[in-house]
């Protein structure tokens, strides 16, 4: 099990498209394989792993581009630091 | 704004539910299995949320919500304007239901099925009144798709033709006419094409993620065939080719045995959470 949140997040993008190879700075969505209705499954991923709801204000597309924001936005949400 | 009653709360009901409440109609959404209505429910409230990330609009679940009522039974439907039909793509299924909405819905109301295969001839021919009978095939998901095929039948009147363009103009799709035939147009391209596709893997030729790979690669395609089986469901792909093998005759339309075993092994694509690929739910 990878340790940390952002290690978590890439293990879950590479679990589900084996044939990625990216960073955590890499826009998923430009890889020209994952669409946005991969968005949807992120947000599940990332409120039942991290046991927390992002509110609506959070859910754009740009919060899920990169391991990276995904990572601060759980960091956000922890800390209570929402946007909205 | 109409009452409008949408019968099957699967895949194809929820989205049109959701559309048709998120434009004002009041939607009374039928289907036999309470469970099914409640996980239609949940389903529409995440829907609306994911909506503005998704290229939609923002909306409101609650006030969406507000305006679907549900019900276990097509008798709830006696006063509803039209009723959009969209209950498993199987010709005994949708002709029970459509002799019950015969017999439950005055002559003035407009039924439209949303079937991607099955005649609407076919189907106006259950009732009494097959001039108010209308096919229309939403792709999924319903809300953000623009286009749909509008399909006369034999019988359909020009007023159940105009009354239903206007319901859809109200829903923000553009309807593209076609005559009755098994599949129209998209499902007797596409269908074709997802089977050859799920033969390709039966056969060991390519795997589900290199034949998406060349369709969104060398197409330029935004989803490939197995991903967009997966949306559709692999069960549903299954029955609309049976379809057309059945009203064709034509061994060509054979159903792939893959597209067989992932059916009754629940491997439905992203509504059971596994197809082609894995989903997280």
């Amino acid at each position: 099990m990878p340790d940390t949140d952002s290690a978590r997040i890439l293990a879950f993008i590479t679990d589900r498209f084996p044939q990625t190879d990216i960073t955590e700075s890499e826009d998923i969505f430009s890889l020209g394989y994952i669409n946005s209705l991969f968005a949807m499954e992120l947000v599940m991923f990332l409120e039942k792993t991290f046991a927390l709801t992002i509110p609506n204000d959070e859910l754009f597309i740009d919060n899920f581009r990169t391991a990276k924001s995904m990572t601060e936005l759980v960091g956000r949400l922890r800390s209570g630091t929402v946007a909205g | 704004m109409a009452v409008i009653g949408v019968v099957g709360a699967g895949v194809m009901g929820v989205g049109v539910a959701q559309n048709l409440a998120q434009v004002g109609h009041e939607v009374i959404l039928v289907d036999i299995s309470q469970e099914v209505l409640e996980q239609a429910l949940t389903a529409i409230t995440r829907n609306c949320r994911m909506s503005r990330m998704m290229g939609g609009p923002a909306l409101d679940a609650d006030a969406v919500l507000a305006r679907i009522s549900t019900a276990g039974s097509v008798t709830a439907l006696a006063a509803a304007e039209f009723v959009v039909e969209n209950v498993t793509e199987n010709w005994e299924t949708k002709r029970a239901v459509h002799a019950e909405l015969d017999e439950v819905c005055p002559p003035q109301t407009v039924i439209i099925a949303n079937t991607s295969a099955i005649p609407i001839t076919r189907i106006g021919s259950v009732g009494r009144h097959p001039d108010r009978v209308v096919g229309v095939h939403f792709m999924n998901p319903v809300p953000a798709k623009p286009v749909v095929e509008l399909i006369p039948g034999f019988h359909t009147s020009p007023r159940t033709v105009l009354r239903t363009r206007e319901l859809l103009t109200g829903m923000g799709k553009r309807a593209v006419e076609v005559k009755d035939a098994s599949g129209f147009i998209s499902n007797r391209v596409l269908m074709l094409t997802v089977n050859e596709a799920a033969y390709l893997v039966h056969e060991g030729v390519a795997t589900a993620e290199s034949v998406d790979e060349v369709f969104r690669g060398c197409f330029g395609h935004p989803m490939g065939p197995l991903e967009t089986a997966d949306l559709i469901g692999v069960d549903t792909i299954l029955y609309s080719v049976e379809v057309l093998h059945e009203h064709y005759a034509d061994s060509k339309y054979r159903p792939c045995p893959l597209l067989k075993q992932m059916t009754d092994a629940g491997l439905h694509g992203r509504k059971t959470g596994r197809g082609f690929y894995t989903y997280q739910t």
